[in-house]
């Protein structure tokens, strides 16, 4: 029996639903997401009467912002067929990396830099074990979640680092002046307009297409399938690694579990988005607008007092919710049609 | 001698024996970790010690029973950290509501509870054709979402909790503590269980290749669903043993074991896309891992290391299944290519 | 064996059934009869309906019209189940075990048998699974993993399994397509076997040395339709090519004369451990080279190590005179070499990207403005080979999976000439192609050549190469054993080099 040369996607596509072409399934589910919005809007506005108060843009994007930048490369790689959970130990990782050298004594942007450096190395780990050995990214980033998350712990122990320049943690407490845009949204706005330029409308984003469809194709067609997803895993090192920074800044004190569970955060964000667990489907402005979604949703449910354990309800139902709804025509089509045949003719 | 040995040995290191060469690999690495630890600090072979080192893999030991099952058949099932926080808080509650249940119903309500999500999940992945990493991971949430509810900022503390049923977190038998014992007769069951039976025969199917299952009639949707309900239901009654060892619950119990469980399941030597495995590798998975964790601290390496050798260990594992499975490929493709030129 | 089929009640008839999936008449009179202990070759090109018919038998389908009957009685199968508890197995091409299961077990799915308790019996289960091999008279142990087993021993399996269900029609679909002649040899040996427990079994190959060798009786499908049926004595091969064609060979493929040039691809000595070795031939500008052989010869796999889709372990490609850097398909497609694969839906497109998006995929480099693709760039080219090639499609952003077999094969070939390559493989051509589409496909290639692109073309379909090509290399088992000109290449000196043997296949 033939071994196979790579691992097979993240997700088994056994009963891949596939009917729709990509741009056409993205268009409706977008539509469903902006409905979505409007009902969280009003739910928010309805509930909560600070909801539409000046800050609360703010804090929203205060909370989202490292979680949205780190979706933006995962949307990628899922879009591949592949997966990386270890995108919020990467966050700790970098952000203890930047912390220590910052307490040793480093310059401050050279700290954050070698905090790139790592994130990208990271990556690159990722995606040499991925990409070159064929192992399965589920396991592979499981493992490495746990490797970068146990670095961090050896590199600071139970120890924060704080002390960092007034100038640098603003940004975790006022907006970009004049507006009501808080810097780590900023980031993310200009590198989700960067991504989608890239997926929707260049020749790297076809290919991505391609390789979550077929990759088998994708490869007959000249693609270099193993380069790309490399590459991906490198970005998406560097942007947690980003997020990191920016996440360690904002609470102007790194430790080694920052962001501990956030990876299920990220994931359930960039599925609500849009973007199918097996690959091929999905666009970066459905990744956007869950990413409001959540936002709004997680910020009202705050004002209303509810308990940030308890919001996980909400979070995990609105996840079932958008995955069932699609399939479920389809659902009680087949269990009619099971019911049909079993009587007799 | 070795007439009687060597088809003995035979037998153990092929695909029905008791155990693969996969797991021995495992118990092989374990004695000697062990025996490399006691070198360095004696103490480490005491009997305490090594009654730590078997409670502190029998959770996740048995986690990891109940995620093998789901594993085999191409599967995953994120709720069960969760579902382990749920169940050990409604339990303590019963307990604080009505202090005179006896033990062994607080393990049956744990399970139940546990039954209950497993089978939610088996459904929703079966018959709405959802993929299972997205549906547990949904209700990794609810599930933590609601345990946050019930919980509301209150605790379970030991004077809740009735002493027969802490006994079993801290009693001995013959030395071994009660809750290893529990946990191993747990493995030995559903391990017999899985070579024995059709249906578990039948997760090997369906995990190895859908769609000859399908063409076989094997009822996928249904073993699929008992496969989840019986992981859940694991994690529930894993939920009271939590309660028992530890006595003290609030609403963040069990946060985190999924990981940790499917990091026990791939150093086991289960494949991650099903087909293969056993539970005991996976129970011996947990119980490497555990046992490298103590072995670091006994050998005065600080603790901060544990999680970065956990990872390491992991992408070793993960490899080394791999190049073994290389391997095996190639011999076959050059054997059958000598095969040719006849 | 004297033929017992006079004095015997068939074991299976099959009365002019039709099976059309929406507007695409697959099957218009399916019938065949099938008597025990016979050997019975079910022969016709691609799209002659062979494949519903099996399916069919095997319960997969369900005729629209026609009767079905099994030992007398009418029968009408659901599913599967139904029609492998009636009896009936299929051994397919690509068998489908679990590779992580022993071979007993393989056997012995879902129905394993039970001690006390409901426990399986796993020595049971092992002897019956060893009872079942010795029957067919081979030896394969039955606690091994599934995993490893070569294709030849995947269908003992299958075969075994087949017996396990007490089954007394079996069906063999290609079952020779992937095995090396001693493999072939052993099926047969097996084949006999069934035959002397009185099974009846239903061969299809495309291959006639075989169904001389080891069919007694014959039945010829074209274009959906029952043709012929007749014992094996009394045809000769050109009556069974007649029956399958409808026409002599000549009339087929009206080839214009070429003029070949210069060198375009030169493979030297190249090989891959196990599958092919020292193979080198060269191909010229204007001219067709087909790649002829049995199916495992490993044709299609010295095309995609050319191409670089496989690396090579030894051996060197030349694309007008430059060398080709190992394993990289985009070093070749950047050379002017252009690769159509056997497998069209899985290789040569994406199937649920749209018929523009496929057409454009090789050549969105060339497509790019300032790092973006041009989209209007991107509708002409697509607009544009469609036009060329008749290309029938609804809307260009359809899926192409919504296009039929011949259609979809256009749009491949369309993305690969829209880079005007100066090397064109092409595996299978018109394989799954009604007949009219491969003629144009046909008239294509001979375009291609009179323009000056050389084409290396690989086909199972004799007719196709006979017609096509202007030299014909034959490879057996890995090794280039023949290569014949134009006026060398016969049906029977080229199977007479694929098989590697005198004077056909002894029985």
């Amino acid at each position: 029996m033939s071994d196979t040369q790579t691992a097979p996607p993240a997700v088994s596509a056994v009963d891949a639903p596939h009917r729709e072409l990509p741009w056409r399934s993205a268009l409706r589910w977008e539509s469903g997401l902006v409905i979505v919005l409007i009902a969280t809007l009003i739910f928010a506005g309805t509930q909560s009467s600070d909801f539409f108060t000046q800050s609360t843009m703010f804090y929203i994007g205060l909370n989202m912002g490292e979680i949205a930048i780190m979706a933006l490369p995962l949307t990628l790689i899922v879009m591949t067929g592949e997966i990386d959970l270890s995108v919020a130990s990467m966050l700790g990782l970098a952000g203890t990396i930047m912390g220590y050298l910052f307490e040793h004594h480093w310059n401050i942007y050279l700290a954050m830099a070698a905090a790139l450096v790592v994130g990208a190395v990271g990556g690159a780990l990722n995606g040499a074990l991925i990409t070159r050995l064929g192992l399965p990214s589920i396991a592979v980033t499981i493992g490495t979640l746990t490797l970068f998350r146990g670095l961090a712990e050896v590199i600071l122990g139970n120890s924060t680092v704080g002390g960092y320049p007034l100038s640098l943690t603003k940004i975790g407490v006022v907006p970009i002046q004049g507006t009501q845009i808080s810097y780590s949204v900023a980031i993310f706005l200009g590198l989700a307009v960067i991504c989608a330029i890239v997926l929707h409308a260049t020749p790297l984003g076809r290919s991505i297409f391609a390789i979550g469809l077929q990759s088998e194709a994708a490869h007959f067609a000249g693609i270099r399938v193993g380069r790309i997803k490399f590459w991906l895993y490198v970005l998406s090192g560097v942007l947690c690694a980003l997020a990191g920074i920016l996440f360690t800044l904002k609470n102007a004190s790194a430790r080694f579990d920052a962001g501990t569970g956030l990876e299920l955060n990220v994931v359930a964000i960039v599925l609500l988005g849009g973007v199918s667990i097996f690959g091929g489907r999905g666009s970066i402005v459905g990744v956007v607008l869950s990413v409001v979604i959540v936002g709004c949703l997680q910020q009202a449910l705050t004002q209303m007092h509810v308990d940030a354990q308890v919001q996980n309800i909400v979070l995990g139902g609105l996840l079932l919710v958008s995955v069932i709804v699609p399939n479920g025509g389809e659902a009680i089509r087949r269990i009619r049609a099971r019911t049909r045949r079993r009587v007799p003719a | 001698m070795t007439v009687i040995t060597a088809p003995l040995v035979r037998r153990m290191f092929r695909a029905e024996g008791l155990l693969r060469a996969r797991e021995l690999g495992i118990v092989v690495a374990i004695v000697v970790v062990f025996v490399a630890t006691t070198i360095n600090n004696h103490a480490f072979a005491d009997a305490h010690s090594v009654q730590q080192l078997l409670t502190g893999a029998s959770l996740i030991a048995l986690l990891a029973v109940g995620e093998t099952l789901v594993i085999v058949t191409r599967n995953v099932d994120l709720s069960v950290g969760s579902v382990v926080g749920l169940s050990a808080y409604v339990v303590g509650d019963v307990f604080v509501k009505h202090p005179h249940t006896p033990a062994f119903v607080g393990f049956v309500i744990g399970t139940l509870i546990g039954a209950v999500v497993g089978v939610i999940n088996g459904l929703i992945t079966t018959i709405a054709r959802v993929p299972s990493l997205v549906v547990t991971l949904a209700s990794l949430y609810i599930v933590r979402g609601i345990d946050a509810r019930i919980v509301n900022g209150k605790r379970i503390d030991p004077v809740n909790v009735p002493r027969p049923f802490t006994e079993v977190g801290y009693k001995t038998v013959l030395g071994i503590p009660w809750l290893a014992v529990i946990v191993a007769l747990v493995v030995l069951i559903v391990g017999y269980a899985m070579r024995t039976f059709r249906s578990a025969r039948d997760l090997y199917a369906i995990g190895s290749n859908p769609e000859a299952a399908a063409l076989a009639g094997v009822p996928a949707g249904r073993r699929i669903v008992s496969a989840f309900t019986i992981s859940g239901a694991l994690a529930g009654f894993g939920g009271a043993l939590f309660l028992a060892e530890f006595a003290t619950v609030d609403a963040t119990g069990g946060t985190g074991y999924e990981l940790s469980v499917i990091a026990a399941v791939v150093v086991g030597g289960v494949a991650i896309f099903g087909g293969s495995g056993t539970v005991f590798g996976a129970a011996l998975g947990a119980l490497l891992l555990n046992t490298i964790n103590q072995a670091l601290v006994a050998s005065r390496i600080s603790s901060f290391w544990n999680q970065a050798v956990a990872g390491a260990l992991l992408l070793a594992a993960i490899a080394f299944d791999r190049w073994v499975g290389l391997r095996v490929a190639r011999r076959m493709q050059t054997a059958e290519g000598a095969h040719r030129d006849v | 064996m004297p033929a017992v089929h006079e004095l015997a009640e068939p074991r299976l008839v099959l009365e002019q059934a039709t099976k059309s999936f929406g507007s695409v008449r697959a099957l218009v009179d399916g019938s065949v009869t099938l008597y025990p202990g016979e050997v019975h070759a079910l022969l016709g090109e691609n799209g002659a309906g062979k494949s519903t018919l099996v399916k069919i038998l095997a319960g997969v389908h369900q005729a629209d019209s026609g009767r079905l009957l099994l030992g007398g009685e009418p029968v009408s199968f659901t599913g599967p189940a139904e029609s492998r508890a009636a009896g009936v197995s299929i051994i397919y091409q690509e068998p489908t075990l679990f590779p992580d299961l022993t071979v007993a077990e393989n056997i012995f799915v879902g129905r394993q048998p039970r001690k006390s308790g409901r426990r399986i019996d796993q020595g049971q289960m092992r002897r019956a699974a060893a009872e079942a091999f010795a029957r067919l008279g081979v030896e394969l142990d039955p606690g091994r993993p599934a995993r490893g087993l070569s294709v030849a021993d995947q269908q003992i399996v299958e075969i075994a399994k087949a017996i396990s269900f007490n089954a007394n029609v079996i069906v063999m679909d290609e079952p020779t397509a992937a095995l090396t002649t001693v493999e072939v040899a052993r099926l047969f040996d097996v084949t006999r076997a069934l035959r002397s427990h009185g099974a009846a079994v239903l061969f299809i190959s495309h291959r006639l040395e075989e169904v001389f060798a080891i069919c007694q009786r014959v039945t010829v499908m074209r274009d959906g339709k029952f043709v012929r049926t007749a014992p094996i004595d009394e045809l000769t091969v050109d009556d069974i090519i007649r029956a399958m064609v409808g026409r002599d060979l000549d009339e087929l493929f009206p080839k214009s004369e070429s003029s070949p040039a210069e060198v375009a691809l030169q493979v030297s000595r190249l090989s891959r451990a196990g599958v092919f070795d020292d193979v080198s031939f060269s191909v010229r500008r204007g001219e067709i080279v087909a790649l002829a052989g049995l199916v495992g010869a490993g044709r299609s796999e010295v095309a995609r190590a050319a191409f670089g889709i496989d690396r090579r372990d030894a051996g060197e490609v030349h694309v007008d005179g430059k060398a080709l850097p190992n394993g990289s398909p985009r070093a070749a497609m950047a050379a002017g070499v252009a690769f159509v694969p056997e497998d069209r839906r899985q290789q040569g497109l994406v199937m649920d990207m749209s018929i523009d998006h496929n057409v454009a995929l090789p050549s969105l480099s060339r497509l790019r403005k300032g790092g973006l693709i041009r989209r209007s760039a991107e509708r002409r080219l697509a607009n544009d080979w469609a036009g060329r090639l008749q290309l029938r499609y609804g809307r260009m952003s359809s899926a192409v999976s919504t296009l039929s077999g011949g259609n979809q094969q256009k749009v491949v070939l369309a993305k690969w000439l829209a880079r005007k390559p100066s090397v064109l493989i092409i595996d299978e051509p018109t394989r799954g192609i009604d007949v009219s589409t491969k003629a144009e496909v046909h008239r294509l290639l001979d375009r291609l050549v009179a323009d000056g692109v050389a084409v290396l073309m690989i086909s199972s379909e004799l007719p196709e190469v006979l017609g096509m090509a202007d030299r014909v290399l034959v490879l057996r088992e890995g090794k280039l054993v023949a290569e014949l000109s134009r006026a060398e290449a016969t049906e029977d000196s080229i199977m007479r080099a694929a098989t590697g043997q005198a004077a056909g296949v002894a029985s």
